[in-house]
């Protein structure tokens, strides 16, 4: 393909293109001027990359006032492909007259699709930038209400994003 | 005494070539890492410098599979052969002019063979039986199919490597390899050494091309087209069998780069070094450097074009070969042959 988009058929070559050589020495140059801009790679156990907002970590529970802002609905439950989310709900004196008094995401079984997090109605269930897991056994890898609660805001970025971008 | 010097070299000559293709390896490592902005070895030793020590530690270790219905005779004789003929070739590169040492007049090469360049032609064409017969005894249709694409490419490419290399040798007047470097230390006009780069453009360019498809280096390393052919000849093999194909290769491409370097590149000579009134020994050691950087030089070039060009496809290896390269050094021997008879007379 040419420059602006039309196909260059072999008889249009001319000489010099034909004869490959300046052709070679100029992608010597670009190779060799590519060697001397800086590398991309990240040393990964010495450098950590932070994931911007967009990026899709493990699921989390957003924490307002001490207090979960999930309602049990089961929407994620019920949504989630890889039926790796488990609530069971109940009653509390609170506004929200529901809670989740146990709620578990199995990590093993995550696929970190974000449905959960599309199909909440309270923003309750969120993707955080945590990709970093690491189970010992199947036990660990269940999440419960202690790992996966974290305070709206830590979580500010990803939900500013989210009423941005949804 | 002679024997011993002789046996000086040889140690010398194959230490320096074994630590250079582990060197080779590692920069082409670095290089192609750097050209894909990337890092590449860095954990062992200053930037990874002795990830090759670890590689052959691992290639020793492991377990040494020979396929079920392979030739096994063969299929063990196969890396031996590539890696004695890669190092062969080398006995006969001038890596010097004459040294002093103790009295003694050392000439800094291997071997003194009157018919160099025949010997460097038929070794390097030997090269080629090991890849082959790797194919064959393998008794996989890739193995086999990279060996026969491996010998077509040798045929093609022979030819027209010793074609380019006839206008060399009838400037020289001579087949020896350090008379066709002394006759390099000339200067045309006072002023530009008389490296063949410059009297034999084309031929520099015919051979070039000749040696990447000699050494099976891209864009010419159709044996062991990984998207085609898995791993070509050396699919079945594995262990140190596997390493000493590798090894082959790295040292083929210090030979070819030494032979490119001694045959068009002015060998070990420094231009106008012989003028600023050195030592003959200091200068003896200068122009080892000298052939030393060389060939680093080319040695770069080779890895830049690794990583620069893509491979080509069979049958434009071949329209390559036959129908450019071989009119092309024929026609450079025609056109050598007519201003060497117009000049001398």
């Amino acid at each position: 393909m040419g420059s602006n988009g039309q196909i260059i058929r072999k008889k249009d070559l001319n000489f010099w293109d034909r004869l490959y050589i300046p052709e070679i020495l100029k992608g010597l140059v670009l190779t060799f001027r590519q060697m001397f801009k800086p590398e991309i790679t990240v040393q990964f156990p010495e450098e950590r990359f932070t994931p911007p907002a967009q990026f899709r970590g493990r699921p989390v529970l957003v924490e307002e006032n001490g207090v979960e802002r999930c309602v049990a609905c089961g929407l994620c439950s019920r949504v989630c492909p890889a039926l790796a989310i488990e609530v069971q709900a109940s009653e509390t004196e609170l506004a929200k007259e529901r809670f989740p008094i146990k709620f578990e995401i199995n990590m093993v079984r995550c696929i970190f699709c974000g449905f959960c997090e599309e199909v909440c109605p309270e923003e309750a269930i969120i993707m955080s930038n945590e990709y970093l897991l690491v189970f010992n056994n199947q036990q660990e890898a269940v999440f419960g209400k202690d790992k996966l609660l974290k305070s709206a805001a830590e979580m500010h970025d990803r939900l500013e994003f989210l009423r941005q971008h949804r | 005494m002679e024997l011993f010097i002789v046996a000086a070299k040889i140690v010398v000559v194959l230490g320096v070539l074994l630590t250079g293709a582990a060197l080779t390896t590692w920069a082409e490592r670095k290089i192609s890492a750097f050209i894909q902005n990337r890092v590449g070895p860095n954990r062992i030793g200053w930037a990874g410098i002795f990830q090759i020590v670890a590689d052959m530690v691992k290639l020793v270790m492991k377990e040494d599979i020979v396929p079920k219905s392979a030739n096994r005779f063969v299929h063990d004789l196969a890396p031996m052969i590539s890696l004695t003929v890669a190092m062969s070739t080398f006995a006969v590169i001038p890596f010097g002019n004459t040294i002093e040492i103790a009295g003694q007049n050392i000439k800094l090469m291997v071997a003194d063979v009157n018919v160099g360049v025949l010997y460097i032609l038929a070794m390097t064409g030997m090269g080629v039986y090991g890849v082959t017969l790797a194919g064959w005894s393998s008794n996989n249709k890739y193995s086999l199919l990279g060996g026969l694409r491996s010998s077509a490419q040798l045929i093609s490419y022979e030819l027209s490597m010793g074609m380019s290399l006839i206008g060399v040798i009838m400037i020289a007047g001579s087949v020896r390899l350090d008379q066709i470097v002394l006759q390099q230390t000339e200067y045309v006009g006072g002023w530009l050494p008389a490296w063949n780069i410059f009297l034999q453009p084309v031929g520099f360019v015919t051979f070039l091309v000749s040696a990447f498809a000699e050494t099976n280096r891209l864009p010419f390393d159709l044996p062991e087209a990984e998207p085609e052919l898995v791993g070509g000849y050396h699919t079945e093999y594995s262990g140190m069998k596997f390493g000493m194909f590798m090894l082959s290769e790295y040292i083929n491409m210090i030979t070819a780069s030494a032979v490119v370097t001694t045959l068009f590149l002015g060998g070990w000579h420094l231009p106008f070094a012989e003028t600023w009134g050195l030592s003959p020994f200091t200068l003896a050691l200068l122009q080892v450097g000298t052939f030393a950087a060389k060939v680093i030089c080319m040695i770069f070039f080779f890895i830049m074009i690794r990583w620069t060009i893509p491979r080509f496809r069979y049958d434009q290896l071949m329209k390559l070969g036959w129908k450019w390269m071989l009119p092309l050094a024929i026609a450079n021997v025609l056109v050598t042959g007519l201003v060497l008879l117009l000049t001398t007379n």
